[in-house]
């Protein structure tokens, strides 16, 4: 199976129609339906600044609503995608996951802390922004100060480490949080949840992952030669720890956005790296191109189904996991039959 | 490309490898590096190329000390061959050997179709262009080390280094990258070859260094270096040869 430039198109091509797709029934679907003319003719409106002609609540549903949840949920996606990617490619291990490195422990525990301090909805994204940065120094610093032959090897083992002491951080936490208010709280916030994303969430996450991500995609062709071994790549004329730092800096940068706007979501990073580099090969620039695109999609439909399948909302973070666990177990049979 | 090194000394700061060596390469010549696992070849490698810090003495890249060249100077200049290691990632052979042009390519640029060209005269070469869509995954031991030598040739480099290119290989394979190698000289490439095999020393090589514990065991032209009494002590078990271009074999088990 051999995937062709050609191929590659067809399959971005077809990724991003999905996506559009998705989007226009994310938008129509809901306690709310729109048709998706009124859908169009709303976001036509609330670009040009004409007049769309529909009643102020239908128009209020899809821009003020529904749009900032559907940019928020690609906006993740995409992020965790992209990051998850870029790790599977830095630490040459496909099975490597954004948290890799302990940023949503640390998103976590600062979001734990700004909740049992009863901190407005605003610093408790900062904090949360802050805890996932502060991890990934603290394994970065570790692992540098530690050294050794094998620095993959001593950063992923620092990464778990410090990302169980932040976990031991958000039980500790929890046991001393109010249980009729701020329990409910932090559990909440670490399910995820798109619920009541506001525009302003979005003025401060949205750059950071739309900067993290076009730095990643624009280093792609250097990151595809991180794959090979530390002395290959170096020899390739690659400065390997420099671009090593960038990498995880623009990784954390977007995965702790994403997180301090949506809660702690496993799967999404994991998995659609995986299934880009099934349909079109190894190649980074590739994998990382189509992951993006996939991934919003992903994430918009699974938060969309979320809202609308049952009665009540179910978080996100849990519903990757329940829709991701068979798709990976599908996904590693499907890589392991073809290479057997 | 000359590749000079005098009185080196190489290793970790906190863990010295070996010291006092000296070698020269020239253009159209190939210098073998043999000695027994653990002897320090690969430490001695890496520093050759570049990966590693001398820990004494120098190493002139034509005439030029190693460290003054810039790593992407020196990455079209001096190419490393790593010994076919499978990676989990399944790249074509065109993209692995793509990547050989990363050095002459800005920090965003993609590869340009010059690139592309390269890759595939590399491939030529090789005789190896019929497997450039294959992933490398699907190949053979021998093709996917040819496809590493592509990846070298793809720099533009006209210095190579290669790290036991017939380890792990069969007879056919092994005799097919000895032919490269052959020829790549033939074409004026310097070759430094870390090899296990002192027969495919006497088969490829202009001039042999034995290395023990980190040091230079005998250094001369394959002939006059690769023999019984010296293979002996090298390696701690007794050797004799059937003649010049004939493996050496072992008389007797070794006593345990």
């Amino acid at each position: 199976m051999i995937a062709a430039p050609n191929r590659f198109a067809w399959w971005l091509g077809g990724a991003v129609a999905v996506v559009a797709l998705v989007a226009i029934w994310s938008f129509s679907v809901g306690r709310f339906p729109v048709g998706p003319g009124d859908v169009w003719r709303a976001l036509w409106a609330a670009i040009t600044g004409g007049d769309s002609g529909l009643a102020a609540n239908t128009e209020a549903v899809v821009t003020r609503i529904r749009a900032p949840r559907v940019v928020a949920a690609l906006a993740v996606g995409a992020a965790l995608a992209a990051a998850g990617a870029a790790y599977q490619n830095l630490f040459k291990n496909p099975l490597v996951s954004p948290d890799i490195l302990g940023v949503a422990a640390g998103c976590a525990l600062g979001a734990g802390i700004a909740i049992l301090f009863s901190l407005p909805i605003g610093v408790i994204h900062a904090f949360a922004f802050a805890g996932g940065l502060l991890a990934v120094a603290l394994v970065v610093l570790i692992g540098n100060w530690v050294g050794g032959r094998d620095p993959i090897l001593t950063l992923i083992l620092t990464g778990v480490v410090v990302g169980s002491l932040f976990g031991a951080g958000i039980a500790l936490v929890k046991y001393v949080a109010d249980p009729y208010n701020q329990l409910p709280a932090i559990v909440f916030w670490l399910l995820g949840s798109f619920t009541g994303v506001l525009p302003k969430d979005l003025a401060f996450g949205l750059p950071l992952v739309a900067i993290g991500v076009l730095v990643l995609w624009l280093l792609r062709w250097r990151i595809d030669v991180l794959a090979l071994s530390e002395d290959e790549a170096q020899s390739l004329g690659v400065d390997v720890k420099r671009l090593r730092i960038v990498v995880i800096l623009m990784a954390t940068l977007v995965t702790a956005a994403a997180v301090s706007l949506a809660g702690t979501i496993g799967w999404v990073g994991l998995i659609i790296p995986h299934a880009a580099r099934l349909v079109v090969g190894a190649s980074f620039p590739r994998v990382l191109t189509l992951s993006i695109v996939l991934g919003a999609g992903f994430m918009l439909a699974v938060d969309t189904l979320c809202r609308t399948a049952f009665a009540t909302e179910v978080p996100p973070g849990v519903a990757t996991a329940f829709i991701g666990t068979p798709v990976f177990i599908a996904l590693l049979a499907l890589t392991f039959r073809r290479s057997a | 490309m000359s590749l000079e090194a005098r009185d080196l000394a190489f290793g970790y700061r906190s863990h010295p490898v070996g010291s006092g060596v000296d070698l020269a390469l020239a253009p159209g010549r190939v210098l073998c590096l043999l000695g027994p696992n653990g002897s320090g070849k690969t430490t001695l490698m890496k520093t050759l190329l570049g990966l590693l810090r001398p820990q004494g003495g120098e190493i002139r890249l034509d005439g030029r000390a190693l460290g003054e060249w810039s790593p992407r100077e020196r990455a079209s200049r001096l190419a490393y061959v790593p010994q076919a290691a499978e990676t989990f990632f399944d790249f074509s052979l065109v993209e692995m050997v793509e990547m050989g042009r990363t050095s002459h390519r800005g920090l965003f640029a993609r590869p340009s179709r010059r690139d592309a060209e390269i890759a595939r005269r590399a491939l030529d070469t090789l005789g190896i262009s019929a497997l450039a869509d294959r992933p490398i995954h699907r190949v053979s031991g021998g093709e996917r080390q040819l496809a590493l030598i592509a990846r070298a040739l793809a720099t533009e480099a006209t210095l190579l280094v290669l790290d036991e290119p017939t380890a792990n290989l069969d007879f056919g394979n092994q005799m097919r990258v000895l032919a490269e190698i052959k020829r790549l000289r033939q074409a004026g490439m310097s070759i430094l070859l870390c090899s296990h095999d002192p027969g495919h020393a006497l088969e490829v090589a202009d001039e042999v260094l034995l290395i023990q514990k980190g040091k230079t065991f005998a250094r001369g032209a394959p002939a006059e270096v690769i023999t019984d009494a010296n293979l002996s002590r090298l390696y701690g078990i007794e050797v004799r040869y059937h003649g010049p271009h004939a493996r050496p074999v072992p008389p007797a088990p070794p006593q345990s």
